[in-house]
């Protein structure tokens, strides 16, 4: 079933024949339970307007098609959706193809900042946690952890803004870049910078204290195993040890949990978005929903799983990497 | 012939006492059980402490705290109680804590199971099922349920479940899994025991320990959840929820910060008490894992 495609490749295109139907699981479920929902799109328009009368809001209906049957309706949503046609929004007035990449920009660096930052001090402070296990050091980390797991990011976003940006000044309080500011260059790059420093802390604190208190777990249990006490044998300093044969082991776990837990951090954006007036596409979930902007929403459900679909498809491919006992199968 | 040795062996204590042995070796889970006690006496006392409506007014608007016997955590910019609102508040988190739990585990178990224990094309489909749950991103399925059903605590914790019911479904399913090919299930279809008596009478009480575990990381994602949808005003404006305490301080945030970090502190402590209990059990459930 390969047809001579390189592993990779042939993986991709199975994977990806695996994932079709689960997102048209995903949309056709969303559509019929919007439908569900009281008021649609023209309701919402109307009430905006302040009101219409009941013959135009049946031309309306039947010009957006809101007339027909739901099944029709949904037929034609899923045969535009398979042209990638995600219709218009009618609260921003443009097709929502546009309003979503005008957003995405956004998301992708807060998340790629906020999981960078939760992996790489995650590993490392649990790794510190395990080499020094029940000490002092390990004791400090571990409780700090607990407290991070347990702090909603929207309440760790609040005491951030009243400590760097009330009390102290250091950071802008909301948005992506400095309003009027007309930075350009390297002046735009760290105006973006520090509007996304609290952001970033705010949302990767809780999965920090997850892959930290996975990694020590599994160091202490990897560096029990036979194969590091052989290399120890030989000769291999504790560094070396460390890092080419323990915590390559070790971080199989944590890929794991960070490709599965990735559209939870894509959800959790949806909060620190909105504290931050970030303008993303966690801002644009929440908004869409108190607007009634269905397509919009839609759109940002279908653009979401394959961002988490292929997040998925790269993890796996870099635990193949990692262990060369796993194949791409 | 054969003596029977069982005769010999002492008795086994109780199991119960065996467990709190168990579970009483970790300190942090004993803290853990102490905070979570504080918070259910919080709960089942606010309408002794406060008795009333938590979201009248109590006293003039932004009483610090400690100025006033009344309100001894001050109030906020509408003069309600801070004191009264995290005590109700306790209870919204408790209730939404356990119901959201029973609902997701209930979902999950159920799924879990047919599709652990059937196998084949039922396993195919709850999994692809499971999998398009797991797509979406929960906060934003539970945005888009609220936005469908409104937003009254029966449907907010309603909707908590049925974002959260995908990690207890794969750990049911793959005990079930393990399970359903040992003796006794076999036995058990041998003497022509029904399906439905082999899935929850069988095998269920043996996948359960990891169940109850994970019952309290849930119990503390569904508070988080519902603190989070309060917050962004999307809760249930009837009553007092911490999360919604720390959205309407929000606005206040310059002045009166204790308006925000009283209810923030205690979903903290909440929290940290649920995950620290957790641990406890599952020292106290699965004694193999500890080293």
């Amino acid at each position: 079933m390969s047809f001579g495609l390189p592993p990779v490749l042939a993986y991709a295109l199975r994977r990806l024949l695996q994932a079709v139907p689960v997102i048209i699981l995903i949309m056709v479920a969303t559509f019929l339970l919007l439908k569900l929902a009281p008021g649609d799109t023209v309701d919402a328009l109307v009430g905006d307007m302040g009101g219409a009368d009941a013959a135009y809001i049946a031309r309306m209906r039947a010009e957006y098609g809101l007339d027909q049957p739901v099944w029709v309706q949904l037929w034609r949503y899923m045969a535009k959706l398979a042209t990638f046609d995600l219709g218009w929004s009618f609260v921003y007035e443009q097709p929502v193809s546009v309003v979503l990449m005008d957003r995405l920009g956004t998301t992708l660096m807060l998340m790629a900042a906020s999981l960078s930052l939760a992996f790489t001090l995650g590993i490392a402070l649990g790794a510190i946690a395990a080499r020094k296990a029940y000490s002092l050091t390990d004791n400090l980390i571990s409780t700090l952890g607990l407290v991070f797991y347990a702090t909603p990011s929207f309440f760790l976003s609040l005491l951030f803004i009243y400590l760097f940006s009330v009390k102290l000044g250091w950071l802008p309080v909301g948005g992506i870049k400095t309003i009027a500011g007309f930075y350009t260059g390297w002046d735009h790059v760290v105006d973006v910078a520090l509007h996304l420093i609290m952001p970033t802390a705010a949302l990767s604190l809780i999965y920090l204290s997850f892959y930290m208190r996975l990694m020590r777990a599994t160091v202490l249990e990897v560096a029990d195993l036979d194969f590091v006490r052989t290399a120890r044998a030989k000769g291999a300093g504790e560094f070396r040890l460390m890092i080419h044969h323990i915590m390559r082991n070790a971080l199989l776990p944590v890929i794991t949990l960070l490709g599965l837990q990735f559209s939870t951090v894509l959800g959790g954006s949806v909060v620190v978005e909105t504290i931050f007036t970030l303008p993303g596409l966690g801002q644009l979930a929440s908004q869409s929903v108190v607007q009634r902007d269905m397509n919009t929403l839609m759109g940002i459900i279908f653009l979401c799983s394959i961002i988490v679909v292929v997040v998925n498809f790269l993890t796996d491919v870099l635990y193949a990497r990692l262990d060369s006992r796993i194949e791409l199968a | 012939m054969t003596t029977l040795d069982t005769d010999l062996a002492p008795a086994e204590p109780p199991r119960l006492i065996v467990f709190w042995r168990r579970y009483k070796r970790n300190r942090a889970a004993l803290l853990g059980l102490a905070l979570f006690v504080i918070v259910l006496l919080m709960a089942l006392t606010a309408g002794i402490v406060d008795p009333g409506d938590p979201l009248r007014r109590a006293g003039a608007p932004l009483t610090p705290p400690l100025t006033d016997w009344a309100t001894p955590l001050g109030t906020d910019q509408l003069g309600r109680d801070i004191f009264a609102g995290i005590f109700y508040g306790a209870r919204i988190s408790l209730m939404i804590g356990v119901v959201a739990t029973l609902v997701a585990i209930g979902i999950g178990v159920l799924i879990g199971a047919l599709a652990g224990y059937f196998g084949g094309w039922v396993d195919d489909v709850l999994m692809r099922v499971t999998e398009a749950f797991q797509t979406i991103p929960n906060f934003v399925l539970l945005l888009t349920l609220v936005a469908i059903m409104g937003s009254k605590i029966e449907w907010i914790t309603l909707a908590i479940g049925i974002v959260s019911w995908t990690a207890p479904a794969r750990m049911v399913r793959a005990e079930f899994m393990s399970l359903r090919g040992r003796e006794f299930v076999d036995a058990a279809r041998n003497l022509g025991v029904s399906n439905a008596s082999i899935i929850f009478r069988e095998i269920l009480p043996n996948a359960l320990p990891p169940i109850v575990v994970y019952a309290s990381v849930l119990m503390a994602l569904s508070i988080l959840l519902e603190s989070a949808l309060a917050f962004l005003g999307l809760g249930d404006p009837n009553y007092a929820s911490w999360g919604n305490m720390i959205g309407q301080g929000r606005s206040v945030l310059r002045t009166a910060a204790y308006c925000a970090v009283f209810p923030g502190i205690a979903i903290v402590l909440t929290v940290l008490s649920f995950s620290l209990v957790g641990e406890g059990l599952n020292d106290a459930l699965n004694p193999r894992q500890k080293k």
